[in-house]
């Protein structure tokens, strides 16, 4: 039963930590399609960190620091030059896809897998200490979002920038941070991938950062609701992968789950204008 | 008139804006406006829509730069100062579009910018506090807990103040205050200002309502083209005395031509019956509402912008659905028609917001023209092109659109010429109008394009269609109207010809005070 | 100089300048790839060249690979003209190889071209434009986002495809459906013997028809004139007369369409069957051959053109640099075109003085 408990919440930290970037993007008003980026970007970096240190902490650090990198090209297209947000993270994880492999195949001469990566050892029951904080991500961007002077000002440049320009805040400002923000979770949540998978491999993320942008939008937005809807989806994947082999479903339903939800979400939910208004809106 | 010139100077002014130019493109808004404001003031800044006072005020509150001029506020130069500069200053502006966060509570938008922070986290308590006092000694009495979003028109209004004196304002800029208040809660707020006036504020209204200047103003500068010109004290002042000052003497209210107050007979080509139309919020915006206009006749619709003017029209358009009631053209109940079938039976409609509604700014002036009667462009589904140019060169030529290529963008043009390609593609090329919904037909547009719109506007009454004006122009109803009812709160309240109409008449009922 | 000639030459610019940008930026990135791999760019880009334009079966491979990226890029473009984001071309591309799958293996053997290929290629547009409705009705009813609706879409029409693969079509030992009985279209390389090898196929005719036929369908019908007038504007576009979500679903459903005539292009032209995953990011990619192709059709054709030389060109490099550098390029140019736009927009603006009318 435990092993069952440690499964489900290992394969819930990447899609927590991933979440919990998205709400504080999505909040600030940025739309948070580059999660799938920010997370491979935060497992290339972690591995790659972690086999050149053999630090794994410094991998961790490395892995987030990619992210945050991807983020501030994310920033700089949508805030600088007001490029759309869309498109805009449809190239990222585009550009992180193709890059890392290509980095990969630079460094160590394959286009499909790095040399094992130790990280963490076996790293106790959620694989590694990242596990751990992984679980508190969300959290604490609730306690940011609704606790904090940055949160509050996040919450008024993702719903009207006008008024929070109008008080004297740079709309600009609080976005980049927001961003940068987002891109450090969620990287975060890459670097626990790779080390508890001990490898880099290419396109190792496979549309978590989009479960997990379904996540945000089946919560509504909000950290605790997303942090219920990330373990709802984790606890179907888990199941899926205890039925393997049962015949009890096939698999390709149980993959489709959180997305169906969500789709299902957004036509019964759409009405209630539950997204940050200013989602996706770039400001003049 | 008496010009106060002589204002004592043993104490700064609260306010003095010298010779302030600023430009939008090829629009100037400003063309040398100077504004003086003692401390202690209620001051009224009115003029006609597009004169240039919101601009002014936003140079004054920081929320723009002025391309010339200079700002000096308690004696000292802070030209070109920004928002926050302007805060810390004591200068607080509430925007006729309110600036709040509505999913923030009342306590959240007020901090908002300059929080209280403790030990890393917000600390609300003592801002509760502040605002309850503030609350008590304002009388603007609101819940600090309160959802934004939940609150009426007024009472977010009350928050807007709230929010410029919980700053530490003293020099407060209302845009338009009373624009979307009912009549208590505009003399609520009169009551306001004027404790906030007893307790050394200053206070700078913007209004282009002559009853507002002479009820809450001591002192008012006139704004005309972008330009202050003139300076009155209230006391003893006429509101004719302001309305010449507003128009000019050049621009004289318009002629009445003798044919607008002719009465006229025959089946009314359009009718409407207890027309009841609720916004998206579920509030009644018009109310159960009645008349009639027959073809030939001006019908002008007056009355203090936000009192359903804007959904009566869209309802009658077929842009919204009516809780209730009937639309009917020539006897037809058009209630459930889509707005492609109302155009194909005959009804034409120039919309308040062109920009919004009336055109596609990126589209050519050649398919903006064809914009509704697509249709009538049409073959099998093919959209046939020769005709739609031929169709631009010749409305251009009819209506003077200048300049006259047709494959120009219509973001391109004058704000006067694009009405022109509104007013062309509802007016002209044979079309056969029934009834014409005008709104705010001349919004915006430049003196010269005014006279040509009105007398496409008297044509189309000649010629026999019925004509709903729909204007926040007293002076364009009253040149154009047969007859002129007054719109407050959802439900025509007045009615009167165009003859005997007169802004003295109309004023009372247009604020409520004649109901 | 007249207003019309200016405002005429700011069009142009809007139109061209983002794309060269975009591609002048993508050819400094690419010469540092190419030194950080300690290659020649000048070397690099004249193997590419060579495997791509130097031969005919590189020539005939970049045209297989734009036919595809034609079909997808003006999927997106489409929607985009009315206003709307189509994430879900790469499903509908599946889709659409799976409705001429289909329909070539219920056919009977020996029912002739003529007839087969015409019935292959309308399921194909059936299928694609069924994932297409989807989102187009759900936003028409509900209001629901299509971005997210279309990104999940995906991964749920991927799925089932790949389940009823797996569970009843397959051919043992392999992800593949069994080979077409009817609706083939010949190869290049059964007209001209040096195209062999190549994938090219008369599909590209048909990718040309889509170019000519959404063109006409977009600037010169007048359900192409409401699209346009609801993605530039929807309340104007109401006002008009038009209804938004009848014109939010039928754009979706065309643009549905036309990613599902790309499967034609793989299942008919090259393979002859339905196999999990043949589109290769095709979809995605649609959405930076729209881009760069400026959301017109003549555009996207040629986008699709100078992508399918990369992706293609990535291959002939390989032994070089490795060709995912062609992804990165790829994401850099859309990076560049999507950032550029609005700068260029403000900046010939400046340029041009406001035309003044005298009214």
């Amino acid at each position: 039963m435990s092993d069952l408990i440690f499964q489900w919440l290992r394969i819930a930290a990447p899609y927590l930590c991933a979440a919990a970037g998205g709400v504080l993007s999505e909040r600030a008003g940025v739309i948070a399609l580059t999660l799938e980026g920010y997370l491979l970007a935060g497992a290339f970096g972690a591995a790659m960190g972690a086999l050149a240190t053999g630090a794994p902490w410094l991998g961790v650090a490395a892995g987030v620091g990619a992210a945050m990198a991807v983020a501030a090209l994310h920033a700089t297209a949508t805030l600088r030059f007001r490029a759309d947000q869309v498109v805009t993270a449809v190239a990222l994880n585009l550009l992180v896809d193709g890059g890392s492999t290509f980095l990969l195949r630079r460094a160590y001469d394959s286009s499909a897998n790095s040399p094992r990566v130790e990280g963490f050892g076996s790293g106790g029951w959620l694989g590694s200490p990242v596990g751990y904080v992984a679980l508190l991500m969300l959290p604490l961007v609730w306690w940011l979002l609704s606790r904090t002077a940055f949160g509050l000002r996040v919450r008024a440049v993702g719903e009207k920038p006008e008024a929070a320009t109008a008080s004297g805040i740079s709309v600009a400002r609080v976005r980049w941070l927001a961003v940068l923000g987002s891109g450090a979770l969620a990287g975060l949540g890459g670097a626990y991938l790779a080390l508890d998978q001990h490898k880099f491999s290419a396109g190792m993320t496979a549309g978590r950062g989009f479960i997990a942008l379904a996540a945000v939008i089946f919560g509504r937005w909000d950290p605790l609701r997303t942090a219920g809807a990330c373990l709802l989806f984790a606890a179907a994947e888990t199941l899926q992968i205890r039925l393997q082999g049962t015949a009890a479903l096939p698999s390709q339903f149980t993959e489709m789950i959180p997305y169906v939800l969500t789709i299902v979400a957004l036509a019964t939910l759409a009405g209630r204008a539950a997204a940050p208004a200013a989602l996706g809106r770039n400001t003049p | 008139m008496s010009t106060t010139d002589a204002i004592t100077r043993d104490t700064p002014l609260a306010i003095q804006l010298t010779d302030i130019v600023k430009r939008f493109g090829a629009v100037t808004a400003n063309a040398g406006a100077s504004l003086e404001v003692a401390r202690g003031e209620i001051h009224a800044i009115c003029g006609e829509n597009g004169a240039g006072k919101s601009t002014l005020m936003r140079i004054l509150a920081g929320g723009m730069r002025p391309d010339g001029g200079r700002v000096e506020v308690d004696g000292r130069d802070v030209t070109g100062w920004s928002t926050a500069d302007a805060i810390r200053a004591g200068v607080g502006m509430v925007y006729q579009h309110f600036q709040l966060v509505p999913t923030l509570t009342v306590v959240e938008n007020l901090v908002l910018g300059d929080e209280p922070v403790a030990r890393g986290q917000l600390e609300l308590s003592d801002a509760r506090q502040a605002i309850r006092a503030l609350c008590e000694r304002t009388g603007l009495v609101i819940d600090p807990d309160r959802l934004v979003g939940d609150l009426s028109v007024g009472e977010a209004q009350r928050v807007e103040i709230l929010k410029t004196l919980f700053r530490g304002a003293r020099t407060l800029v209302l845009d338009e205050p009373t624009a979307v208040l009912s009549p208590p809660e505009v003399t609520d707020l009169w009551r306001v200002l004027r404790r906030l006036r007893d307790d050394g504020g200053t206070i700078v209204l913007i209004t282009h309502k002559l009853d507002e200047v002479l009820e809450a103003a001591s002192v008012v500068t006139v704004m005309r083209a972008g330009r202050t010109v003139g300076r009155l004290s209230t006391a003893g002042a006429t509101p004719a005395d302001i309305a010449r000052a507003m128009v000019g003497r050049d621009v004289a209210l318009a002629a009445r031509d003798p044919k607008a107050n002719a009465a006229v007979s025959g089946a009314p080509a359009l009718q409407v019956a207890g027309l009841t139309v609720r916004n998206a919020a579920g509030r009644t915006v018009v109310d159960n509402l009645s008349f009639s206009v027959r073809p030939g006749e001006i019908l002008g619709i007056a009355g203090v912008e936000g009192n359903g003017q804007t959904e009566l029209v869209a309802a009658i358009a077929g842009l919204v659905t009516p809780s209730a009631g009937r639309v009917l053209l020539e006897g037809r109940d058009v209630t459930r028609w889509r707005v492609a079938e109302r155009t194909a039976a005959g009804l034409a409609h120039i919309p308040e917001d062109r920009h919004a509604r009336g055109l596609v700014l990126d589209w050519s002036i050649a398919d903006n023209l064809v914009l509704g009667q697509q249709h009538r462009f049409t073959q099998g589904g093919r959209l046939d092109v020769v005709r739609v140019a031929a169709h631009a060169e010749a409305q251009i030529a009819a209506f003077d659109i200048r300049p006259g290529n047709a494959l120009l963008p219509a973001r391109a043009l004058s704000g006067g010429n694009q009405q022109k390609i509104v007013i062309a593609r509802e007016l002209g090329g044979g079309r056969d109008v029934r009834v014409l919904l005008a709104a705010q037909p001349t919004r915006g547009v430049d003196v010269g394009a005014i006279e040509a719109i009105h007398a496409r506007l008297r044509a189309a009454r000649d010629a026999g269609a019925a004509v709903l004006l729909v204007s926040a122009d007293l002076g364009e109803l009253l040149a154009l109207s047969t007859r002129v009812a007054v719109m407050y709160g959802g439900a025509l309240v007045f009615e009167t010809s165009g003859a005997d109409a007169t802004p003295e008449l109309l004023g009372p009922h247009m604020t409520g005070a004649a109901a | 100089m007249s207003t019309a000639l200016v405002s005429r030459r700011a069009q142009w610019a809007d139109a061209l300048l983002p794309p060269l940008v975009a591609l002048g930026v993508a050819l400094v990135v690419g010469d540092v790839l190419m030194l950080s791999f300690g290659q020649s760019p000048r070397v690099v880009w004249g193997v590419l060249l060579e495997g791509t334009w130097g031969n005919a079966y590189g020539a005939g491979q970049v045209l297989y690979k734009a036919t595809t990226l034609t079909c997808t890029g003006l999927a997106v473009a489409v929607a985009l003209r009315a206003g709307l984001f189509n994430i879900a071309a790469e499903s509908q591309l599946a889709a659409g190889g799976f409705g001429a799958a289909m329909a070539g293996l219920l056919l009977p053997s020996g029912v002739p071209a003529l007839l087969a290929v015409p019935f292959c290629i309308g399921a194909a547009m059936t299928a694609g434009a069924a994932v297409g409705a989807v989102p187009g009705v759900l936003k028409a009813r509900t209001g629901a986002n299509e971005v997210i609706v279309t990104i999940c879409l995906n991964f749920v029409v991927l799925a089932l495809l790949n389940w009823a693969v797996a569970e009843y079509l397959h051919v043992p030992d392999s992800l593949h459906t069994a080979p077409i009985n009817a609706g083939r279209v010949a190869r290049f390389a059964d007209v001209n013997p040096a195209f062999r090898g190549s994938a090219a196929n008369l599909s590209v005719g048909v990718a040309l028809l889509a170019i000519g036929a959404t063109w006409f369908g977009l600037f010169r019908t007048t359900g192409g004139y409401a699209m346009r007038a609801v993605g530039l504007s929807p309340s104007a576009a109401e006002y008009g007369g038009i209804s938004l979500g009848g014109t939010w679903t039928r754009a979706m459903i065309w643009s549905g369409a036309l990613a599902g005539l790309g499967g034609v292009n793989y299942v008919l032209g090259y393979k002859y069957y339905y196999e999990e995953g043949f589109g290769f990011g095709a979809g995605f990619l649609g959405i930076a051959v729209a881009l760069v192709g400026r959301n017109h059709p003549v555009g996207v054709g040629i986008a699709a053109l100078l992508f399918a030389t990369l992706s293609q060109g990535g291959l002939a490099v390989n032994a070089l640099v490795p060709k995912q550098m062609m992804d990165v390029l790829q994401a850099v140019v859309i990076l560049a075109v999507v950032a550029s736009v609005p700068e260029v927009r403000r900046i010939v603006a400046a340029a041009v003085p406001r035309a003044k009318g005298d009214g």
